[in-house]
Order: C-alpha cells, then sequence, then structure tokens
C-alpha cells in the first residue's frame, strides 16, 4: 500500500511561488551587468553586405558592437536532443551565433552591448545594414518546387529530410470493389508556447571558465550545445538553470545561451545579460510546427478500412531545430492508432523562410490528430456510422503490439476512455437532441481521441540520473537530471523518493530544483512526456542503493541482519515484527560521527530505460455555433487520460487543464500570421495573438482511467502533453456535428467560419436580417 | 539634478519610502530594480499580460505601463506585502496553493494582486464576473480552472457563505 504516492499533497514549491519569492532568471542578474540587444533582420530571406556600426559605437554607454561578420565560423545545432554517438542521427549543424545569410524575417544579424539597456536599443536602431535581397517562400509545399528560392545549399529543394512508411498493398487494396473514398487536406497553424516568462539568461566568465544562467528546460544539453557554438571544451562551460516560467518545449532548444555566452568572452568576462521581449519570443526563439496533411481513406460499406494514404508536409521554417523529428513522430501516429493492412505514408520536413520551428507540447501530435480525427469523422459520416462507434470499430486494439517501440496496448483503455467521457457529456442523447436544431443557432458534441507515447525510446537515448544523500536529521537530498519547469516534477519526484526510501512525509524530501552542470548528475532534462515515466526508474534504483547503505550500516549499530531489517516511516525496523529499532536521524548521526567508521551515507545511479509506454485519452466538445455570427462557443468539455497510476491526482488535473487551454486555442483562436509579400510576423504580440484568456473556456473538466503502466517502476506514463494533443478535432467534430460542415483547417475562427459557412450556403440574408431587428 | 532623474516618495507595502529615479522608468522597474521586489514579473512589458500587476491606491494596475514618477504619494501594494511579520501566508496564497492554481508559478503575483483587489471589494461575484475581473491576466499552464476555485473559495470564506454547488 503506498503511502506517499498517489495522494494529492501540495507542491513542494508552493510556499515560495504563492509568496512571489521564488527565483527566475531575471531575478538572478547582478545589477551590473551589460545589457545585449538583438538586431533583428527586416528581410526574409536576403545577404548581409554590410553593417555601418560607427553611429551605433558613438551612443555613449555603448561597450562593444558585434556583427554577423565577427562570429566564429563554426555551425551548430541546437535541438535539445541528447547528443549521439551515431554522426547519422546528430542534430543537423546549420545555426551561427549571428547570420550573414539572413533566412527569415527577424533573424539575427548582430548584437549591441551597453551600459543600460536604452543604450543598448538606442544602439541596435542607430545600426545600418545593407541587404542583398533573395527571393523567399513561405509555404512548404511551394519550398518544394522546383526553382523556388534555396535556403541552405546542403538541402535541395529545402528538403531537410523525407521518410516514408509502407505497410501492405496500398495500389492493389484500392482496386477493392464497392470501397468509399474519403479525401482530406488539413491544414494546421503555426503556434507559439507562450510560456509567461519569456526566454533569458546570463553570462560571465569565472576561474577561465564560462557560466550560463539560462531560462532553459534543458542545463545539460545546453552546455553541450555552448561548448561547440564557442569552440570551447565542454567543461569550461556551467549551466545554471533556476526555477523558469514555463517552457513547453520552446526552451528545448538552445535559444540565446550560445550568443549570451560568447558575447562575456567578447567584454573580458564581463556579465552580460539577454532578455527577450514578448515580440522577439514569438519570432526568434521557436514556434510549432504548421502542418499540412493529405489523406485518402478508403473505406468498405461496414466502415472498416481497406486503406489508407497520408502525406506529410512540415514547414520546418528557417533552421533545423528539432527537424525532421516531430513530422516523423506525426507519420508514426497514423498507422497504429487506426491500424489497417494497406497504408503508405511520406513526411517531409521542409525549410521555408519563417521563424525556426522546434519542440512544442505534442512535438507533432496535435497537428497529426487535429488531421486523423477530423478525417476519422469524415470517414463515419461518409459511411453513416456514429463517429464514437466507428472509433471503437477501428481503433488501436487491446493487445496491440508495435515491435519498434516494444509498446502494448494491455488494457480496453479506449473504450473505458470514450465510456467516461461520453457519459460526462451526455453523448447520446444530446447528439440526438441537438439533431433537430435547424435554425441559426446549432449545438453539436464532437469527440477526438489520441495515443502518445511517454519517452523518446528507442528513437533516442533515454537516461536518468540520481542522487541521494541521507541528512543527519534523517530527510533525504535527492537531485535529479529531469528538471522541474513548473508542471510539478519536484513534487512528484519527493514522492517517489519517500516512498521508494520509507520516509515519513514527501517532505523529509529535499529536491534540489535548481540545476547546476557543475553539481546535479547528468540528465537530459524536460521533455517529451518523460519527467515522471524515466525519473520513476532511476529513483527508485537509487533509493535502493541508498536503502541498502543504510540497512548494512544499521547492521553494524543493531546487530540485526540486512534482510530482516527495512525503512519505514523514516526509522529502521525489524521485519518480522515491526520493531522500531532506530530512526534514520540517529543512524545519519551514528554514521557521520563514529570515530572508528565515519560514513556519509549517500547513493548515486543511472538507470538507461530501454522501454516506453503508450498513453491514451479522449476529449469531448459540445459547441454551441451561432451560424450570421460565425461564431463558436465551447459549452462544455471534457478531457479522459490513461496516464496510469496518478502519482498526484491534484496535479494530475491541473497538468490536463492547462494543456486543455493550449488545445482550446489550437482549435479556435491561435496563429501566428505572416506578410505574404514581405515575410513580416504580422501578430507576434500577445494582443493581437489570440491566446486564450479566462473568457475563453468553459469549466475544464479532467478525468482519469487509471490502468498501472506494467514497465515503470510507479505504473506511471505520460501526462505533460497528451492533453495538449485531442482537443482541436474534438471541437472541429462538434462543430460538424453542429453545422454539418467540415472545417479543415484550425484555429476555426470567425474569418473561416465566414469562408466555410458562405461556400455551404449557410450564410443566408434573412437570418442576418433576423439578427438586427 | 537633471530632468533625467526625479525623486519618488511613496509608500510601498506600508512603509513611506522614497528614491531618485530615472523619469523614463515604468514602475515595474522601480519595484524590481530598486526595490528588489522580484514578485513583479515581466511578461510582455505593454500591458498584455498582467503579470507585473500591482495595487495603487487598492486597484490593480499593470505596472509596466505605468511610470515611476506617478507613483508620488500613492500607496503600492506588491505580494510580498501580503505575507505576515513571521511569513504567515494570507488566505488568498494559501488557497492557490491548496487548489492547485500554482504551476510555474510566473503569473501568480499578478493573478493574486487582482484577487486581493476583488476580495477587498467585500462583493459577491458570479462565476462569469469572476472571469471577467480576473481576465486581464494570461496564464498558459493552469487554463485559469484552478485560479477560479482558489479566488471562488476565498471569497466565499471571506464571506462567511458556503460555497453555492
Amino acid at each position: 500500500m503506498s503511502k506517499h504516492v498517489g495522494k494529492s499533497v501540495t507542491r513542494v514549491d508552493g510556499f515560495d511561488k504563492a509568496a512571489g519569492r521564488t527565483k527566475y532568471y531575471e531575478d538572478r542578474v547582478p545589477s551590473d551587468a551589460l545589457y545585449v540587444r538583438i538586431k533583428h533582420a527586416e528581410r526574409a530571406h536576403a545577404m548581409v553586405k554590410s553593417i555601418d556600426t560607427a553611429a551605433a559605437s558613438a551612443i555613449p554607454g555603448v561597450v562593444k558592437v558585434l556583427t554577423c561578420f565577427d562570429v566564429p565560423d563554426t555551425p551548430f545545432p541546437t535541438a535539445g536532443h541528447p547528443w549521439s554517438m551515431d554522426p547519422g542521427h546528430q542534430d543537423v549543424a546549420d545555426r551561427h551565433l549571428l547570420n550573414r545569410h539572413v533566412r527569415y524575417w527577424g533573424d539575427d544579424v548582430a548584437v549591441v552591448i551597453a551600459e543600460n539597456e536604452v543604450a543598448a536599443m538606442r544602439g541596435v536602431r542607430a545600426l545600418t545594414v545593407e541587404y542583398e535581397d533573395l527571393p523567399f517562400v513561405l509555404d512548404a509545399q511551394k519550398a518544394m518546387e522546383e526553382g523556388a528560392p534555396q535556403l541552405h545549399e546542403r538541402f535541395p529543394r529545402n528538403i531537410l529530410k523525407h521518410t516514408d512508411m509502407r505497410k501492405g498493398d496500398y495500389a492493389a487494396a484500392i482496386q477493392e470493389e464497392g470501397l468509399i473514398k474519403v479525401e482530406g487536406w488539413y491544414d494546421t497553424p503555426t503556434v507559439q508556447h507562450c510560456h509567461i516568462e519569456n526566454h533569458g539568461c546570463f553570462a560571465y566568465e569565472e576561474n577561465g571558465r564560462v557560466v550560463v544562467v539560462a531560462s532553459t528546460q534543458i542545463p545539460h544539453i545546453i552546455r553541450r550545445v555552448v561548448g561547440q557554438a564557442l569552440g570551447r571544451p565542454w567543461g569550461d562551460i556551467q549551466i545554471i538553470k533556476p526555477y523558469i516560467g514555463g517552457g513547453f518545449g520552446n526552451k528545448q532548444d538552445a535559444l540565446y545561451e550560445p550568443l549570451c555566452a560568447w558575447c562575456t568572452t567578447q567584454v573580458g568576462g564581463r556579465c552580460v545579460r539577454i532578455d527577450c521581449a514578448r515580440e522577439e519570443t514569438f519570432v526568434s526563439n521557436r514556434v510549432r510546427h504548421a502542418i499540412r496533411f493529405h489523406i485518402v481513406s478508403w473505406l468498405r460499406p461496414d466502415g472498416t478500412f481497406a486503406a489508407r494514404k497520408v502525406e506529410c508536409y512540415s514547414n520546418q521554417g528557417a533552421y533545423a531545430s528539432h527537424g525532421h523529428s516531430i513530422v516523423a513522430k506525426a507519420m508514426g501516429s497514423f498507422p497504429q492508432h487506426y491500424p489497417c493492412p494497406n497504408m503508405e505514408c511520406d513526411a517531409w520536413t521542409v525549410f521555408t523562410n519563417r521563424p525556426a520551428a522546434g519542440a512544442m507540447r505534442g512535438y507533432g501530435m496535435p497537428q497529426a490528430s487535429f488531421a486523423d480525427e477530423s478525417n476519422i469523422d469524415d470517414c463515419a459520416r461518409a459511411v453513416g456510422m456514429d463517429p464514437m462507434e466507428f472509433r471503437r470499430k477501428n481503433i488501436m486494439p487491446v493487445g496491440y503490439h508495435d515491435a519498434f517501440s516494444g509498446n502494448t496496448n494491455y488494457f480496453d483503455t479506449y473504450n473505458q476512455c470514450m465510456d467516461k467521457g461520453a457519459a460526462f457529456i451526455d453523448y447520446a442523447r444530446k447528439r440526438a437532441e441537438f439533431a433537430a436544431d435547424t435554425g441559426p443557432v446549432r449545438r453539436g458534441i464532437g469527440l477526438a481521441t489520441f495515443w502518445y507515447n511517454t519517452a523518446v525510446y528507442p528513437i533516442s537515448l533515454e537516461t536518468s540520473s540520481n542522487r541521494m544523500l541521507l541528512n543527519l536529521d534523517g530527510t533525504v537530498t535527492m537531485q535529479c537530471g529531469e528538471t522541474e519547469i513548473g508542471q510539478g516534477a519536484d513534487t512528484a519526484y519527493a514522492q517517489m523518493t519517500a516512498e521508494a526510501v520509507g520516509l515519513r512525509s514527501y517532505r523529509d524530501v529535499h529536491v534540489v530544483s535548481c540545476q547546476d552542470t557543475d553539481i546535479t548528475p547528468t540528465g537530459l532534462g524536460a521533455y517529451a512526456s518523460r519527467q515522471t515515466y524515466v525519473a520513476g526508474f532511476s529513483i527508485r534504483q537509487t533509493a535502493e542503493l541508498l536503502k541498502e547503505k543504510i540497512l548494512k550500516y544499521a547492521c553494524e549499530v543493531t546487530r540485526q541482519a540486512v534482510h530482516n531489517m527495512d525503512i519505514a516511516d523514516g526509522n529502521i525496523i525489524r521485519k518480522g515484527d515491526g520493531q522500531v529499532l532506530m530512526s534514520l536521524s540517529e543512524l545519519a548521526m551514528t554514521a557521520q560521527y563514529n570515530p572508528v567508521h565515519s560514513e556519509h551515507i549517500t547513493a548515486e545511479s543511472t538507470y538507461t530505460i530501454r522501454n516506453n509506454a503508450y498513453s491514451f485519452g479522449c476529449t469531448f466538445a459540445e459547441v454551441e455555433v451561432d451560424i450570421p455570427l460565425c461564431k463558436v462557443t465551447l459549452k462544455k468539455v471534457v478531457n479522459v487520460h490513461d496516464c496510469g497510476s496518478l502519482i498526484n491526482p491534484a496535479l494530475a488535473e491541473a497538468q490536463v487543464h492547462g494543456g486543455m487551454s493550449m488545445a482550446i486555442g489550437y482549435g479556435l483562436s491561435e496563429q501566428l500570421l505572416f506578410d505574404e509579400k514581405t515575410g513580416k510576423p504580422l501578430n507576434n504580440n500577445l494582443l493581437d495573438y489570440k491566446l486564450s484568456t479566462f473568457m475563453d473556456h468553459p469549466r475544464l473538466e479532467a478525468e482519469f482511467v487509471e490502468n498501472a503502466e506494467p514497465t515503470s517502476p510507479f505504473g506511471t506514463k505520460a501526462l505533460g502533453e497528451p492533453p495538449a494533443c485531442s482537443g482541436a478535432p474534438a471541437i472541429r467534430n462538434a462543430i460538424l456535428n453542429a453545422t454539418g460542415v467540415a472545417i479543415d483547417r484550425n484555429p476555426i475562427n470567425p474569418h473561416v467560419l465566414f469562408a466555410e459557412f458562405t461556400k455551404a450556403g449557410l450564410i443566408r440574408d434573412e437570418w442576418q436580417e433576423g439578427k438586427e431587428e | 539634478m537633471s530632468n533625467q532623474y526625479k525623486l519618488v516618495r511613496c509608500n510601498i507595502n506600508g512603509k513611506d519610502v522614497e528614491k531618485v529615479v530615472d523619469v523614463r522608468a515604468s514602475l515595474t522597474d522601480m519595484l524590481r530594480n530598486d526595490y528588489r521586489l522580484t514578485s513583479v514579473k515581466k511578461g510582455c512589458e505593454v500591458g498584455e499580460c498582467g503579470a507585473c500587476n500591482v495595487l495603487i491606491d487598492g486597484e490593480a494596475f499593470n505596472s509596466c505601463i505605468y511610470l515611476a514618477v506617478w507613483a508620488e504619494g500613492k500607496h503600492i501594494r506588491t505580494l510580498e506585502g501580503l505575507l505576515g511579520p513571521n511569513g504567515e501566508l494570507s488566505d488568498i496564497q494559501q488557497a492557490f496553493i491548496d487548489e492547485t492554481a500554482i504551476q510555474c508559478g510566473f503569473c501568480t503575483p499578478g493573478f493574486i494582486m487582482s484577487a486581493v483587489e476583488i476580495l477587498e471589494s467585500g462583493k459577491e461575484y458570479t462565476d462569469d464576473e469572476l472571469r471577467k475581473l480576473l481576465s486581464g491576466h494570461l496564464c498558459r499552464c493552469t487554463g485559469y480552472e484552478n485560479i477560479l476555485r482558489a479566488v471562488k473559495k476565498t471569497m466565499y470564506k471571506r464571506l462567511g457563505k458556503p460555497i453555492p454547488q
């Protein structure tokens, strides 16, 4: 019976955050730090011919001006992936600290370093950049055409990578008689993470090494990338990660840490700071890949699939960043979600003159889910089946095994999740009732499902390292390579550690939250939905080692055999009768201060995880569509997740709420727009970019199906990203149910609805007049 | 003294203070840099996100678009001012912890100060009204759901009424 795991305890960092004491990078910048401000190109595609720095250098307070002509010619990759010993699997090194070849509007061409922010900003404005303009391209498919503007010499037709998947014989399968063809093009937008803390960092030299304090999800990976960018040994670099104000994948990339590190080396090691403004965060950090899908489904009249074809065109933007991994994951979701004997899937990642796309919560899955789940509803309609029944018939069955990942669908999770969601939303009754709506305002119910891989095995290394120290008061200090970024990881780790060691309270675990690559065991950071899952392995293993050491020492003191003892409630007990032999504090004090055999009891270990786990779930949405106003009101929404056993139900529920909110924005309002004539971003601020506000949600309902994951030491699996996956298509399908109009692009905002409703003949004059009365 | 700088006298978290500040500085800059009140967060610096929200004479303001010199003679409250002398949390801060309304914590100070304004009005608001009153703050972690629960719970507690189902 677990004592700490599975309980809704409050966050270990809750007090400080509620008191406003938690320190983020900007709260730790020394007051004498120099300001680095960046000159961003005002061209979508160009070569920098020259930069006149004279006027900027003359501004009082300006210390130094550095341009793209000054940086080392050592390209580096930025993606927050573990290093691969296989050169063929390493990330594309296509970045320089500053760029002569401008590849998107907002690219970095120069910096001004100054004693104060005003001087730095005036300096940036005083720079005169002479460009040689080049033609540009914003659309992925257009960028693949012959003769399209070329971004990187090494990648003809701008194709970063193409992969495919073939199963059965698609061409032969579609010859079967009586098949119904359901074809669609589904377009997903460029969106941004919009963590409320912008990315920023500061850097200085100390004892000949470079220290960078950064708002990042991946301190150890940043250390390697900074070393690569500066051409310095990795041991020369120290990265410190304080608390961060959200990441969602944007900070799973080297953003301005390498540039900041280089700048300090250019001003004699003085402290320099880079603080992204919100407008820069939207454009010059990372965005979510806009992916266009072409799906052709061939159905039998009984509602089974004969064959499916899927093409994915992923808009990478200007630089490789996480590159093809995102669309590869998206494409890989199709054959497993709805297994079909004959499939042809292709995915292309294509450079365009837009901001670089990288990791974002869901890593290709919100895109794939929008396309796949839209097409599935279209299929259900084509054969006259209820969309939930259609899914039950075709979805990944119990016992399904994926040979590549080793994942198995152990339980009847999908049906359990759909049952719960349908019950909450009152699916059957409401769909029947809403079918009678024929007026200008119509209601509808939609659903969508998803599956999600918890960690990144076997595509990349999965490893977790952990260190535990028995303190003299019997508490345990714990360090872990997986980082807290707001999700509540530290609290889950404290609960798991207390459970595995046998402590009285999770508060008896002190998680060292702020990571320092000089101190923290090497880890990969916060990404995928791996934190709790992978940390669970190293926590369990390290706790066993710590216990072994504790009990071995206790054997000397108590003369009880090691195997006859255990640790419970912070005491060493005799197993047979449960007698308390001594407290952990007594043991720690005795061990530390024993004049004959002194020992400071610690344990450290690395666990290489060679498992992965399917996480599942669904969204049900109820909408009210005002056709004349082209307005969708989300009336009710529920997410149901099977993320295995919950470590902390309250924190899990909170995670789901956040993901649902992101999915609602993705479905209805969020998109980063670009001027077709210039490539300039049009709405890179929080006023014009429509992030969901407090007013844009109904009550968010989160429910769970807890099927303990057999591969996990604590029965847990992915929850970080899954809540962002199925919301948008559920809303889309609810609108389809309400109006009969299938919208194949998101966000489904009034502009899109007006065009689609007009096309469908739903915009009627009498309704418009009715509104005016 | 040049025109660039000006003495600003005000009351911050119950204490009369004065400092010479750059006339171009925002109240956010003054609170963070001159008084080290780092609960005042910067998320956009143009009044869009609400992270820098403080109370000025009892009213919530985005301090990033409020000049420091305008604070002359004002009473300013930041999240630091809510903590009791022995580190006791106020009811609304505790409610944010208990209702899991905090994740990354970056929007939290701004939200709590708006909540204080709402709670100190002594009025009873509907959910829709609360949503509107809190809509000047953006949050990417929580979906706002638990923040609403925390504010609502504290509002009814202060009103001495049970939370309506």
